[in-house]
């Protein structure tokens, strides 16, 4: 497969985080990348911060200092991010296999659009985040215990 | 298959893994109350006690490793590919590459050498 040729982000920073029309999948993609910039960076701090364990220094546990209620909200934005995050990154992989965007079809107008098909999927991988993030949130809330 | 396609499928590949790694790592440290899964000293899974009971295993040490790695490539060439999208001039573009190539091995480095410490520090102090 030749490398494909990548046109100008006239638009820039924008590019990135404008919808405009292009329907509600436009902006779970959006989303998406900001989860995962979230993501990334909660990563690289919980990598040095879980590899200080190794000096007997365990910031996360009663008087630690991330023991407080800021960082536990805080890790149930990240709980939140990795809900969207990877029940919508099933519709991308879907999607993007070919997956749940209907036959190939002739043209004629009236237009149909693919995204009229990718809809249900959209909906459905939403209600299993939700769900997910409803016993993340019954657990940080302490319920569970 | 060109590199751009090789490396983009690699990062659904790894997205794939990550969800099955991470989603066994969130069940067990932030679903805790709920599952009690690998946590035997009490309901506090990130208690200390029961983070040294997990280090001392060495399917743990290696999952963490494993995770690591794949949340990184994952993560990075993520942020490679958002940062290209701004049409980048050449150069520009492959020195960023090699900063996150740089940053992701040297973390992976780091949270590896991390993961494998603690793993024989937990073994030594006998707290399987």
């Amino acid at each position: 497969m030749a490398d494909l040729h990548r046109h100008d982000n006239r638009l820039g920073v924008w590019g990135w985080l404008g919808g405009g029309r292009w329907g509600v999948e436009r902006y779970a993609y959006i989303l998406h990348r900001v989860t995962g910039l979230g993501i990334l960076l909660y990563l690289l701090m919980h990598t040095v911060v879980t590899s200080l364990r190794v000096r007997g220094i365990y910031l996360w546990t009663d008087g630690g200092f991330l023991h407080q209620p800021i960082f536990k909200f805080g890790e149930f934005l990240v709980v939140a991010a990795f809900a969207f995050h990877a029940f919508n990154g099933i519709r991308l992989v879907l999607v993007e296999l070919g997956f749940a965007v209907g036959k190939p079809i002739e043209p004629v107008y009236p237009y149909k659009t693919s995204l009229g098909v990718q809809r249900p999927l959209l909906i459905v991988v939403m209600l299993l985040a939700f769900i997910f993030l409803a016993v993340g949130g019954y657990n940080f809330l302490g319920l569970a215990k | 298959m060109s590199n751009g396609t090789k490396f983009w499928t690699w990062h659904m590949a790894a997205g794939v893994a990550l969800l099955f790694l991470l989603g066994l790592h969130m069940l067990i440290m932030h679903f805790g109350g709920s599952v009690h899964l690998f946590a035997p000293h009490g309901s506090e899974a990130v208690s200390v006690e029961n983070s040294q009971w997990r280090d001392a295993h060495t399917f743990f040490a290696i999952t963490y490793i494993l995770m690591l790695g794949v949340g990184l490539y994952h993560g990075l060439y993520g942020l490679r590919t958002i940062l290209l999208e701004l049409t980048l001039k050449p150069a520009v573009a492959k020195t960023v590459t090699a900063f996150l190539v740089l940053v992701g091995l040297g973390l992976f480095g780091f949270g590896s050498w991390a993961a494998w410490a603690a793993h024989t520090i937990a073994i030594a102090g006998g707290k399987g």
